[in-house]
């Protein structure tokens, strides 16, 4: 193929980072079209690769300079479209800043490259006693400077937390191309930087390295995995535990359609006629974890469980949380393409949402299976199509805003983990005031003048830019 | 239309090689990027191009009518190792070999008509040479005696080795260190003690001339383990170095040829110890579908890979302690392409006294990947670097593997390095066991 004239945006991007850093040939782009999110798809107009920090400045700089807008991407895992070039983009991979570059337990932190993959530090962690709590269940693909921008959540959160509350400083280029450094010392007087940058999916800055923080690994766990004959025995058993003043470290739900998939996937032996699956976890020190386990046991009884396992050992315990984590790329073996909804409503709500999202699946002739972080109220329908039939997909999309609506009629909201992305702008506007977006919309603008920061996610375009 | 390579040869209405490929199978992937981390040139290049994902959607990108299988696209596809490690972290089940593996064939076959050049290496070498053990042992044989007599040694010292260009360069250096085969294998062996089993014995090509010695040892761990073993005259190359070099024909000439060579009815199993072969013979009955297609599958069908065998067979417990760290290394057509990764990890453990230590990184390819590294040198290296690394932090002293490719690409690294490490086969080891005898090992690095 002869090669297509170069721009001189790509021109000047090759000069700075060397030619084998950017993607220019047509055919090179198009893999960079979309992310996990397939129903909208842009392609790029180059692709780039940068080493370090300071090529990451010389690309913002370059790119305000030509007008074209950046956009960072990791492992391209976003169910939101949160890595959907939008205009004349530059998709900034960070996937060749992957370093460990330190990792120190006696103050318990490590500091990693944006691209270093979520498992590639537990990796690294292995048989140090400690850990990083986050666990999305990307986190075998996604990096942790994804998990930082999107604020990822995973089944652990309900008792460790959120992306936010494991980051103890960052470095990031702002929108103007200069460089934000924050931290890992308490600094008080400043403002919560690190409260506002993570979860701002690339639209404030591009991180660029993390300070994080490392968990000591719990000293015991008991996995269990019960199962039950309806969903709102499961989920009423969910509210009951936490009112009884348990938090386990995870509860996790899958329905009938799911355990499905799941079992064709990993054969683990669910059965395939319950309705309602949940795995719970509990950990911490030995002594009381099995009296805990027991009391658990009893009000998952109460609630009409049918079948309590107890996780035997360690390698059970990974067979079933690979199961639950890989629940949902398993639907390929359903339907050809699927849409993953991430709802979160108060925990009591469960039953209810549940059972709306069935009649709303119903009533718009949509297949939807269902897996939930029930703990914390998340729940994560799944709509089931084929892209290839247009009419479908406009009923997915249909199917789709009524129950997100559902979620913020009961008090709810459109996103828990998965962010906004392009995916769920249209809902801002439901969630949030006028005044409360043109707040979000000037802060955007202190951080990024000229807009060029992954324009089109997260924050909707106002009238005019103050709101 | 189903996904065999015959239908490269009719890719020609429009779509290119994707013809080839059935467009269903794209379907089953739903573009999460689980697959990105597993894949070995997406981890060293971060590039949606080098990984599964992005292969995926360029090729159904070329069935769509949006691109064209040349240039950048072709390098591509040509730089996957098909380790189908990718196919073992989806969690869809997309099968990827069956995509990728037609599709580059067709977009060979298609090039090659393009370029209208003669190719020696792959035509002389790879199909000429390579599938048959007796002529590679014959063309090995000065170099044989260039070892024996310390003279090879002088000829690497002096770099003479980086003279020899290219493919052949790299073939050159996978060469590893002398050792003794044994004498020519017989036609039958008898078990010891109580007859449990009888076998089958795959030979192979470059697994006989290279790693007879692990042949031997694998004939005797089957005898300990009370197999009566046949090994069928007429019996050649399993085909792979074909079917992986866009031959679909000599392939299939190969593996009809290995069909009429063992009789079904007289074994209970066709036991093979090496992960390549093992691999291309359990999908015969995929490959083709022609009116041997039901032979092939029932020959399939009788495949095992010795640790497999052994493991459900249920194995003798080796009396010989063996009293060292090793480390266990998954070859990828075992691990990923076989799914067997537990069994010879349970054969090993029975050894007394040996410590195998996990690898971290096991699943990922050690850069060997069938002739890969002849013609992919530049990320066979890096791969092959990235494999010693892990295996030196271990601490083992023994890395086994169960592939050929596997064990000449690690002894490569381990020669270069100089690291005070030995490659072998599980088989090996388990032999030295029931023998009571213990591994040669390189004195460790000293200061």
């Amino acid at each position: 193929m002869m090669p297509t004239t170069l721009s001189p945006l790509v021109r000047e991007l090759r000069a700075a980072l060397g030619p084998g850093q950017v993607l220019s040939e047509p055919s090179d782009l198009v893999p960079y079209e979309c992310d996990a999110f397939t129903v909208e798809r842009h392609v790029p107009r180059a692709v780039v690769f940068p080493r370090s920090t300071e090529e990451v400045v010389q690309v913002v700089r370059l790119c305000g300079r030509h007008g074209a807008s950046v956009v960072p991407r990791g492992a391209g895992t976003s169910l939101a479209g949160g890595c959907l070039p939008r205009g004349e983009a530059v998709v900034v991979m960070l996937t060749r800043m992957k370093s460990v570059l330190e990792v120190n337990l006696r103050d318990r932190y490590a500091v990693v490259e944006a691209g270093v993959p979520n498992l590639a530090l537990s990796r690294a962690l292995a048989g140090t006693g400690f850990h990083f709590a986050p666990d999305p269940s990307s986190q075998t693909a996604s990096t942790l400077g994804g998990n930082a921008a999107t604020n990822a959540g995973g089944p652990h959160t309900l008792k460790y937390g959120v992306t936010v509350n494991h980051v103890l400083g960052l470095e990031a280029v702002l929108g103007d191309g200069s460089v934000l450094r924050v931290g890992p010392v308490a600094d008080p007087g400043q403002f919560d930087w690190i409260g506002l940058l993570v979860g701002s999916e690339g639209t404030l800055a591009i991180l660029t390295k993390l300070w994080v923080r490392l968990t000591p690994d719990p000293a015991d766990y008991r996995t269990l995995r019960v199962v039950f004959n309806t969903v709102d025995d499961a989920t009423g058993a969910v509210s009951d535990i936490i009112a009884q003043g348990i938090i386990p470290a995870a509860m996790e739900l899958m329905d009938r359609g799911i355990i499905a998939a799941v079992e064709e996937a990993f054969h683990f032996g669910f059965p395939l006629d319950a309705e309602a699956i949940l795995v719970i976890e509990i950990d911490g020190l030995t002594a009381g974890l099995d009296a805990q386990g027991r009391r658990i046991a009893e009000i998952c009884r109460k609630w009409n469980a049918r079948e309590i396992l107890h996780a035997a050992d360690a390698g059970q315990r990974e067979a079933l949380w690979q199961c639950r984590k890989m629940a949902v790329g398993a639907v390929g073996r359903l339907s050809p393409s699927y849409i993953i909804q991430d709802g979160v409503v108060p925990r009591t709500k469960l039953p209810h949402i549940l059972r709306r999202i069935a009649q709303i699946g119903q009533a718009h002739g949509v297949r939807i299976v269902n897996v939930a972080h029930a703990g914390d109220g998340n729940v994560h329908p799944i709509l089931l199509f084929d892209e290839r039939d247009a009419r479908e997909v406009e009923r997915v999309h249909a199917a789709s805003r009524e129950l997100l609506a559902e979620c913020i009629a009961c008090g709810g909201s459109v996103t828990a983990e998965h962010g906004i992305g392009v995916e769920k702008l249209p809902f801002m506007s439901q969630l949030f005031a006028p005044a409360d977006l043109a707040a979000m919309r000037r802060v955007r603008h202190a951080f990024d003048p000229s807009g060029c920061l992954n324009p089109g996610k997260l924050v909707p375009e106002g009238e005019t830019r103050d709101g | 239309m189903n996904p065999s390579p015959d239908n490269a040869k009719r890719a020609s209405n429009g779509r290119g090689p994707a013809d080839a490929v059935d467009y269903e199978l794209f379907l089953h992937c739903v573009h999460c990027g689980l697959c990105t981390s597993s894949c070995p040139t997406f981890t060293e290049l971060g590039d949606e191009n080098d990984g599964p994902r992005g292969r995926i959607h360029l090729m159904r990108a070329v069935a769509d009518g949006r691109l064209e299988a040349e240039g950048p696209l072709r390098r591509h596809l040509e730089l996957c190792l098909d380790c189908r490690a990718c196919e073992t972290a989806c969690p869809s089940g997309v099968h990827y070999g069956r995509l990728v593996e037609p599709f580059r064939m067709a977009m060979e076959t298609q090039h090659r008509g393009l370029l209208g050049r003669f190719d020696w290496f792959r035509e002389i070498v790879l199909f000429r040479l390579f599938p048959y053990a007796g002529r590679l042992r014959l063309a090995l044989t000065p170099v044989v005696w260039a070892q024996r007599l310390g003279v090879w040694g002088l000829i690497e010292r002096l770099g003479l080795l980086k003279l020899v260009p290219g493919r052949m360069g790299e073939m050159v250096s996978l060469l590893p260190p002398p050792v003794s085969g044994g004498p020519r294998l017989p036609k039958f062996l008898p078990a010891k003690g109580r007859r449990r089993a009888k076998v089958a014995f795959f030979v192979g090509c470059v697994a006989d001339a290279m790693f007879r010695h692990t042949h031997w040892a694998t004939l005797r761990v089957l005898q300990e383990n009370g197999c009566d073993i046949v090994i069928p005259d007429g019996q050649g190359c399993c085909g792979a170095i074909h079917y992986h070099a866009a031959d679909s024909d000599g392939a299939r000439r190969e593996a009809d040829a290995n069909v009429a060579a063992f009789d079904l009815d007289d074994v209970d199993a066709i036991v093979v110890n090496h992960a390549g072969c093992g691999a291309m013979m359990k999908e015969y009955g995929l490959h083709w579908q022609d009116a041997q297609q039901p032979r092939r599958q029932a020959f399939a069908d009788k495949v095992r890979d010795v640790n497999e065998f052994l493991d459900a067979l249920g194995l003798v417990p080796p009396p010989g302690a063996i009293e060292l760290v090793v480390t266990y290394h998954d070859a990828c057509h075992l691990g990923h392409a076989q799914k067997i990764t537990e069994p010879p990890r349970r054969l090993l453990a029975q050894i007394p006294g040996l410590v195998v230590k996990d690898l971290p990184e096991t699943e990922i390819c050690c850069g060997s990947a069938g002739t890969y590294n002849l013609n992919e040198p530049g990320m066979a290296r890096r791969l092959g670097d990235r494999k010693l690394e892990n295996v030196v932090r271990t601490g083992a002293r023994i890395v086994l593997a169960s592939n050929a490719g596997c064990l000449l690409q690690i002894l490569r690294e381990i020669h270069e390095h100089r690291e005070p490490l030995v490659a072998m086969h599980p088989m090996d080891l388990l032999d030295l066991s029931y023998r009571s005898e213990q591994p040669t090992l390189p004195e460790a690095k000293g200061l």
